[in-house]
């Protein structure tokens, strides 16, 4: 058995820091996708005047560190005196973070409904919104599930940079055990495997439906 | 509005050292992308080699890459190492951490790479009585750069957005850790913080300007 001084309050202190994680992921991937499903539509069929600011805005978050937005953000909080909890403004930068993928990802899945697809239902009498629930949204998932599932690990796996801002998750509570039991190794392991656990059978699930989604077939 | 006084100018004054900064920001994205790129061919190649342990080192390497946080990769080579005798400064242990999520990242888009180049090509090129390695090299190489270009730029734009991660293993050298320095000194976090996101982001727009560039110039036909 491996020599520890890791206790099994230790194990769980983490495993609240990983329910933290999850509830940070779960928020902003929920807030994220609503706002990307809008976004995306948006950016599919919209006005030339809106897409254009929209998709340079987007384009930002894809572009700046997510580290900088959160501290940009939780500054930005400050000085604006809104006093709002840092699980707030993680919350909110993730969420932002994920509708800006969230929006590219839905656009490709609405364009890759073809033309005369939608067409063929406007002309069988189908009204603007039940052609984009009943024909563009079934057809668009298959394209957009795999990589929203992609997005969605990813977002969980970029929500380890909150600990800047002061919440403590999985990766910030392993280093505060590390700090006292100075057994980093161990310790960084439990949390990797903790990440891994996660992570790793929903990709697989992904993979799958990518593979028997495929458009070929 | 706010009841707060914004000081951009000793930001924009502070604005040729987080320039500097910028520079060892781009040396460490390409040296994580140059490394990366090298070691994920290798695993690549591992993973379709019939040797069973090679095969399992490779996933290993590729599962546990893309499925823990950079983060967490960056603090394996910082304080994991440790632990076994291995003591990797800031900057060494940044770029071990980035070149691992390469390699792991870069290694899936080149095998779909290699499964999309069909084996007849090969062996036409063994055919035509070039060696194993001049047939990678001459006919397989070049026509897995096309396939994969468009995912290795973004790969580029990703190492260099994760270059922002070194502040937190305490690297005071790259674009973050340079503005991190003055905001300690100043408290001036939104500015500075600000003026580095504007740099960081002219650098991702020139990586993936010249990246569409090249792929013009170079992929006409």
């Amino acid at each position: 058995m491996i020599e520890t001084s890791m206790t099994w309050n230790d194990l769980l202190f983490m495993l609240q820091g990983a329910g933290k994680t999850l509830l940070i992921t779960l928020w902003a991937v929920a807030g994220g996708t609503l706002l990307g499903t809008g976004f995306g539509l948006v950016r599919a069929a919209g006005p030339l005047w809106i897409t254009l600011p929209l998709a340079f805005f987007l384009d930002i978050l894809r572009s700046v560190p997510l580290l900088i937005q959160f501290i940009l953000a939780n500054s930005f909080q400050a000085i604006a005196g809104l006093g709002a909890p840092p699980f707030l403004v993680a919350c909110t930068v993730l969420g932002l973070y994920t509708a800006a993928y969230c929006t590219e990802i839905v656009r490709g899945g609405v364009l890759a409904v073809p033309q005369t697809t939608r067409r063929a239902a406007r002309s069988l009498g189908l009204t603007y919104t039940q052609d984009l629930t009943n024909i563009v949204f079934p057809l668009a998932l298959r394209v957009a599930l795999p990589s929203w599932i992609g997005l969605t690990l990813g977002v969980m796996k970029d929500s380890a940079l909150v600990l800047w801002i002061g919440i403590i998750e999985l990766l910030r509570s392993s280093q505060i055990i590390v700090t006292r039991i100075q057994e980093p190794l161990f310790v960084l392991m439990i949390a990797g495997l903790i990440y891994f656990l996660i992570s790793f059978p929903i990709s697989r699930i992904g993979a799958h439906l990518e593979r028997k989604w495929r458009e070929d077939d | 509005m706010f009841n707060y006084t914004f000081h951009w100018r000793p930001a924009l004054r502070a604005l040729p050292q987080m320039l500097e900064g910028a520079l060892v920001t781009i040396e460490i994205a390409v040296l994580s992308i140059i490394l990366g790129a090298a070691i994920a061919i290798a695993l690549a190649l591992a993973s379709g080699s019939p040797n069973r342990l090679l095969r399992g080192a490779a996933a290993t390497w590729v599962e546990t890459a893309r499925n823990t946080p950079a983060l967490f990769q960056i603090y394996m080579a910082y304080f994991g190492l440790g632990s076994i005798g291995i003591f990797l400064d800031s900057y060494l242990a940044l770029l071990a951490g980035i070149t691992f999520n390469n390699a792991g990242y870069l290694a899936e888009t080149f095998r779909g790479g290699l499964r999309a180049i069909p084996s007849t090509q090969t062996r036409a090129g063994r055919s035509l009585g070039l060696g194993a390695l001049a047939t990678f090299r001459l006919i397989v190489l070049p026509q897995l750069f096309r396939i994969v270009f468009y995912p290795m730029s973004n790969q580029i734009v990703w190492a260099i957005l994760m270059t922002s991660l070194g502040v937190i293993v305490g690297l005071n050298t790259d674009l973050t850790g340079v503005t991190q320095e003055l905001n300690v000194r100043t408290f001036r976090t939104f500015e500075y913080f600000a003026l580095a996101a504007v740099i960081y982001y002219f650098i991702t727009k020139l990586v993936t300007g010249s990246a569409r560039l090249a792929a013009w110039r170079l992929f006409k036909y």
